[in-house]
């Protein structure tokens, strides 16, 4: 399945109605040791690009904003007990949510990874 | 005005080190990461580039020439190469930098300070040393390398010699290092077993790439250096310590000798208006420096420092509270916009198995 992004950094897989994003491998580099995640709460309306989730690394606290709008049916809680994950294995075992999507026309508005590896090569 | 470069920017690079500004100074924020580097420095030995803190050489006596007079500590009467930390204090008792100066003979001195805040030291010695007095700004000239963790000692000896494992905590001497006749001092901001190391410029280079030959090394930056001395809650100047606050205030008061005079200590007392806490949340999540303190839904407080503490697991931080509200065991709420945390007040230090006392064998 393919990954799109967001210029914030997020990921996002979508398989039938259901998206699972995280944060993409550029950001968790960026931020370095990530110590804590605060996650949303399932059954939570997400609106694109508004805030989702907070992760925070030992120099700073970021936002992660929403890739797509919907509602939230899944979170990933072991990574609050181990934040790490998100440095270890960003795509996999890191993902943040499962969000059921509202309006698949959105997807249209991210990148794919070939335009997010040239977008990151310009920052 | 543009950054300064320490003389071992070009090695940060060539490491692949994040670097960021720094007081001034564009500095190493880490290597690898932070946590890493932290564990690292309290189970091996990490190496740290330290060049922006600035050095004063000070020579006349220190009653004369009025040294004694500018800073807080009890130094004049101490044996010869030993360390001594204490405080610049302005009229009213704040901290204008904490210093440690070395007593190097009679008469001969060298002050280390911070780094943003060497050009403010410098003036504050020309305001106040008597015209007897001979101040040196070596800042330049002199690169300094700490060497800091449980295995620093070894590490050290294969540079400087067997004699350096006769060094006692906050002494230092000189030593024979790539043919230079360096200070190393016992000394550090880890809270580990370590060494800081002052030579000439042109010879840190060498320094550093021949520390790092030894494979119980690895560089640090000072992501760690700031989590390291955070669970020592070691006051870091611009976060714990600035000119509004006060040494009392600061709980540093065996810094101070109040058997002699210095600039502020009239003020010392009716200025402690506050009181520094350290203190433990429930919670991963990090305070961070602006953050308020709570206790029963008033504000008693402010953050200073915090961070996820590597070592203890939970996050931690320093922060001013009201006078009396600094009780070990007080439960606080940290907040900013749009979170809290709860945490409760502890006793300092956070980290007690540092082996920074150690004696060697």
């Amino acid at each position: 399945m393919k990954l799109l992004f967001t210029k914030e950094h997020e990921w996002v897989k979508v398989d039938g109605k259901t998206a699972t994003m995280g944060i993409s491998d550029h950001a968790q580099h960026s931020l370095g040791d990530i110590t804590f995640v605060e996650l949303p709460a399932i059954g939570a309306v997400c609106k694109q690009s508004a805030q989702i989730a907070t992760v925070e690394s030992v120099k700073a606290a970021s936002d992660v904003y929403a890739p797509v709008s919907g509602k939230v049916t899944e979170i990933n809680d072991e990574v609050e007990a181990t934040p790490e994950t998100l440095n270890i294995s960003p795509y996999e075992k890191g993902w943040i949510c499962k969000i059921e999507l509202s309006n698949k026309e959105e997807l249209s508005s991210l990148m794919d990874q070939a335009q997010y590896d040239e977008y990151v090569k310009g920052l | 005005m543009e950054n300064k470069n320490t003389p071992l920017l070009e090695e940060h690079e060539d490491l692949k080190a994040k670097i960021a500004s720094f007081g001034g100074w564009n500095m190493p924020i880490q290597y690898t990461s932070i946590i890493t580097e932290h564990n690292w420095t309290r189970e091996n030995c990490s190496i740290f580039d330290i060049c922006h803190m600035g050095e004063f050489m000070i020579y006349g006596d220190p009653v004369q020439t009025g040294i004694d007079n500018i800073l807080t500590q009890d130094f004049k009467n101490a044996d010869d190469n030993t360390c001594h930390y204490g405080f610049m204090l302005n009229k009213n008792a704040g901290i204008i930098d904490d210093v440690i100066i070395y007593k190097i003979e009679k008469d001969k001195f060298m002050l280390v300070v911070n780094a943003a805040t060497t050009v403010k030291d410098e003036q504050n010695l020309m305001d106040n040393l008597h015209s007897g007095a001979i101040i040196e700004n070596i800042s330049e000239k002199t690169a300094k390398i700490d060497v800091q963790g449980p295995m620093s000692a070894d590490v050290v000896e294969q540079l400087a010699g067997a004699g350096i494992r006769d060094l006692k905590y906050y002494r230092f001497g000189f030593y024979n290092v790539l043919g230079e006749n360096v200070i190393i001092s016992r000394t550090g901001y880890t809270g580990e077993l370590g060494f800081e190391i002052y030579i000439k410029t042109e010879k840190a280079v060498e320094l550093w790439q021949t520390l790092l030959k030894d494979t119980r090394v690895k560089p640090a930056g000072l992501g760690a250096r700031d989590t390291l001395r955070l669970e020592m809650s070691y006051p870091l100047y611009g976060h714990e310590l600035d000119d509004q606050t006060t040494p009392y205030e600061a709980g540093l008061d065996r810094f101070v000798d109040m058997d002699k005079d210095f600039i502020g200590k009239s003020k010392l007392q009716e200025n402690t208006k506050k009181k520094l806490c350290c203190f433990v949340t429930d919670s991963r999540r990090s305070p961070r420096h602006g953050h308020k303190i709570f206790k029963n839904n008033k504000q008693i407080g402010f953050v200073t420092s915090g961070s996820f503490s590597p070592s203890i697991g939970f996050a931690i931080g320093m922060g001013y509270v009201e006078k009396k509200e600094d009780e070990i065991n007080n439960e606080i709420v940290i907040k900013d916009d749009r979170m809290q945390i709860n945490a409760k007040i502890v006793k300092r230090p956070f980290y007690k198995q540092g082996t920074f006392k150690i004696e060697l064998a």
